[in-house]
């Protein structure tokens, strides 16, 4: 029979494929070993960010003071009387990345708002995706729109208004981050059960107080979450800001006037042509290390908010 | 027990009805205010640039003179980081998204990995940029190379890469692969030839997207020593190189008007490769659906 | 039949979904403080029957209707009524107990709070949980999480909550069916207590509890293209021993559905 037979083949039979060899050890350990070494990729790739950004920033705070460095507010390393303090950068990054919160929050929110709660599916679907084509534009094509279009349009406002500001470039961001505000929000409030809704509205709620004293209390901590994510992204921000808002380290919360940004200073020190190993060029170590830290937490921060926070529904 | 007095719950009713409109306008208003502001945006470029865009924008080096440069070597150094970022982030991010989904089980390196992830994706690009300069630049002295800015795009862009590849491999219903094992598979051979090609349209649709992210990526090109003015076509994977971002950026930041107009035909040229992108994606990702 | 004085009647209605009638013609009269059940197979209408009654269906938005909806005589579709109107006179419990993710105080004061009810809200509170049967069980922990009940004390809650803004109808819509029997018993003494000041519709697949709770019941039911018909309406004791339709019969006798 013809089993039989084939049952008589089974000693002559090619090694099974699964017990293949690759130099003495089973190949579906090598692969396996293989698929491990790319995830450690990831994790090396923190470790070296960590690793190059603190032995680079150790070596700057050998010849300058850690202490003077976090609460100087003068920033003046290129020139001939140099000055480290990170506070005028800090400063920058933190007017323009309020700034851009300032537009991105009520726009993004009711723009979530009316996703979740107001629009039909048929809107929505055609909504959203164009909303998040904003999340896709290329920072630097931002930029170029603040200086050349949005900066001169508030300077024919306002003559006061100096050709680099931090209010361009922070309404420029904020348009940049509202999608982030807007998509995560809207899942958030999406994730809020149908039932809560129908909940209020048989009470005889309307759509105004059904989303804001229901829908909105129930996603907060997604939608909180949402808005700090929104918010590292404006910090970390580097194009808009360099383009737009200028390369003056002012200690200054004073939108109309030129200030710099951690990240343009980054830029600015790359462009520039400080060789490397002189201080002026490990300076850019010490303000990236400040920019991840401040990044790292508030990522963390969203993090934890959403899982601490978190309302869980069936 | 309270005796409750009859009550005036109509008393509100005008105004809550008149608040409840309001709030309708307020949030419409906000939708049509971003959605204009893209519109904005689209026109104000395409009016400053679009005269410019031509053959011999395309085909020319940069030039001192607004009228005569072009983005030929820009647009090259970009499609070979892209090549070399994506290349290199595929087999990177789908061997680890294997790993993680397929292998790891819930062990402890793969619960570090998968917060690590979650962190690497906030981590801002200039700082990817730093660390491409020291590792990729200096310690491999690959020096400010094609090479280098592929390599520093790829981590770049890694942790998303992962995730959506992630996402994918979820989606393949678990009695695919017990019909694997069942048969007398391996576990390789079962991810490689029923996991994989299941998850494939979803995999590359994430690369698609995460690799159109790449090209528009500025800040950590400048960081690792990107060229703003490339008078050659790069010649090899450790030829140094500019990149069309960088192009636009550095014509930007000229006083002169017709550098203005390159820098925003170039920004056209950028958003047109985006958008081929992502159509290539929206396609696949509808192929997807329908299949399954 | 004591009294026969509606207080919602639906004349000739007919509820679709897009182009799917889920509710064919009925014409049903609620009386004033009794308890109407609508019982019948699953996906016979009786859920969307109930919220023609205060217009949450208004939320589909394929949503349509022909005939009509009288509430107190007046037709509830018209294009002058607002919604939000209707829904505080004409309460709501759901299936699932679903109270909002805040305190218990504020859970039941939510409803009086929007429609802007201006007495004192701490004794409107505990007159509506005294009156859902619940006051004595939560009145030392006003202020935590309604989550942190189980879900019979959620319903009761929800049922509370309901109350408190002082509606003449209660619609449920089976509220017992994710409880356990304790609880089950609970809900169905309190609706009894309830049914002297209010006028209480509830659609149950428990036919033993329409039975045990109602006065009067409709049994819908579909056949072919006629989905959501009322097959029979009367007096709950007469429809449970002796029904006058075959159908009636086969249903309650438990032939099918």
């Amino acid at each position: 029979m013809e089993e039989q037979a084939n049952s008589h083949d089974r000693s002559e039979a090619p090694r099974p494929r699964n017990r293949r060899m690759w130099h003495g050890v089973p190949l579906e350990r090598v692969i396996g070993f293989f698929l491990f070494l790319c995830a450690a990729v990831s994790v090396l790739t923190t470790i070296g960010i960590v690793a190059v950004l603190v032995w680079e920033a150790a070596q700057f705070f050998g010849e300058i003071s850690f202490f003077d460095f976090i609460t100087g507010t003068k920033w003046t390393p290129l020139f001939a009387s140099k000055h480290f303090g990170v506070l005028a950068l800090v400063a920058g990054t933190v007017q323009t990345a309020i700034g851009a919160m300032i537009v991105a929050l009520p726009l993004g929110l009711l723009s979530a708002i009316f996703m979740s709660e107001y629009a039909p599916n048929r809107i929505r679907g055609l909504v959203k995706p164009v909303l998040e084509v904003l999340a896709g534009i290329p920072t630097i094509v931002y930029g170029f729109f603040a200086l050349l279009f949005i900066t001169p349009l508030l300077r024919d406002v306002s003559g006061g208004i100096s050709v680099f500001n931090g209010l361009s470039a922070s309404i420029v961001m904020g348009i940049m981050i509202l999608p982030m505000v807007s998509s995560l929000s809207e899942d958030a409030m999406r994730a809020v059960p149908r039932s809560l809704r129908e909940g209020a509205y048989a009470l005889g709620a309307t759509k105004l107080e059904v989303s804001t004293q229901v829908v909105i209390p129930a996603a907060l901590s997604g939608i909180v979450a949402s808005f700090i994510l929104a918010m590292s992204r404006a910090i970390g921000e580097t194009m808009i800001v360099t383009i737009a808002a200028g390369q003056n380290p002012n200690f200054t919360l004073n939108p109309l006037v030129p200030i710099e940004t951690m990240t343009a200073f980054i830029v600015q020190v790359s462009q520039g042509d400080s060789p490397t190993g002189t201080l002026e060029f490990k300076t850019i170590f010490a303000v990236a290390l400040t920019l991840f830290v401040f990044t790292l937490f508030m990522n963390l921060l969203s993090q934890y908010i959403v899982a601490r926070f978190r309302e869980a529904y069936e | 027990m309270a005796v409750i007095a009859p009550t005036d719950f109509r008393k509100r009713k005008e105004r809550r009805k008149w608040q409840g409109r309001a709030f309708f306008v307020l949030c419409l208003l906000a939708i049509t205010v971003a959605l204009g502001m893209l519109l904005v945006l689209l026109i104000y470029i395409g009016m400053k640039g679009w005269s410019h865009v031509n053959w011999s924008f395309i085909s020319s080096f940069p030039s001192r003179h607004p009228d005569e440069a072009g983005i030929q070597s820009a647009l090259l150094g970009s499609v070979y980081l892209v090549i070399i970022a994506g290349i290199v982030s595929f087999v990177l991010g789908v061997g680890a998204a294997v790993y993680l989904e397929e292998y790891a089980g819930r062990n402890r390196f793969a619960r570090i990995a998968q917060i690590n992830i979650a962190n690497l994706a906030g981590v801002p690009s200039i700082v990817y940029g730093i660390l491409g300069l020291e590792i990729f630049v200096r310690s491999m002295g690959l020096g400010k190379s094609l090479l280098a800015g592929g390599f520093t795009l790829a981590l770049l862009i890694l942790p998303i890469i992962i995730i959506s590849a992630q996402e994918a491999i979820r989606a393949v219903p678990p009695s695919i692969r017990e019909g694997g094992y069942a048969l007398g598979a391996s576990r390789w051979q079962t991810i490689w030839n029923l996991v994989l090609p299941q998850a494939f349209s979803g995999i590359l649709t994430g690369v698609i997207l995460s690799v159109s992210r790449a090209i528009g990526e500025t800040a950590p090109l400048i960081v690792i020593g990107a060229l703003t003015f490339v008078p050659f076509s790069p010649d090899g994977p450790l030829s140094r190189f500019s990149a069309l971002p960088i192009q636009i950026f550095n014509w930007t930041a000229r006083p002169q008007a017709g550098f203005q107009e390159a820098a925003a035909a170039g920004i056209i040229v950028l958003l047109i490769v985006l958008l081929g992108m992502n159509a290539l994606a929206v396609i696949l990702r509808n192929r997807l659906e329908n299949r399954s | 039949m004591l009294q026969a004085d509606p207080i919602l009647q639906t004349k000739d209605l007919s509820v679709y979904y897009g182009a799917n009638r889920v509710v064919t013609e009925v014409s049903l009269d609620v009386l004033r403080n009794r308890i109407t059940a609508i019982i019948g197979p699953s996906g016979t209408g009786k859920s969307t029957l109930l919220r023609c009654f205060n217009r949450m269906n208004d939320l589909i938005p394929t949503f349509h209707l022909s005939g009509e909806v009288l509430f107190e005589g007046n037709n509830l579709y018209e294009p002058t009524v607002d919604a939000t109107d209707i829904r505080y006179q004409i309460g709501m419990v759901f299936q699932r107990p679903n109270p909002f993710p805040k305190s218990i105080f504020d859970n039941v004061a939510f409803g009086p709070r929007i429609n802007g009810y201006n007495g004192n809200l701490a004794d409107l509170v505990e007159w509506s949980l005294q009156r859902a049967a619940i006051w004595d069980e939560v009145k030392d922990r006003l202020k935590s999480s309604a989550l942190s009940l189980s879900g019979g004390q959620q319903q009761r809650l929800c049922i509370a909550r309901t109350l408190a803004v002082e509606p003449t109808v209660i619609l449920m819509d089976e509220p017992c069916s994710s409880l356990d029997p304790i609880a089950t018993l609970a809900i169905e003494e309190l609706m009894r207590e309830l049914s002297e000041e209010y006028s209480i519709v509830i659609v149950t697949h428990n036919m033993q509890q329409a039975a045990r709770v109602s006065n009067y019941t409709a049994f819908l039911m579909a056949e072919g293209d006629r989905v959501g018909q009322l097959v029979e309406f009367g007096e709950s004791r007469q429809i449970f021993t002796n029904p006058q339709d075959e159908r009636t019969e086969a249903y309650i006798t438990g032939r099918f559905g």
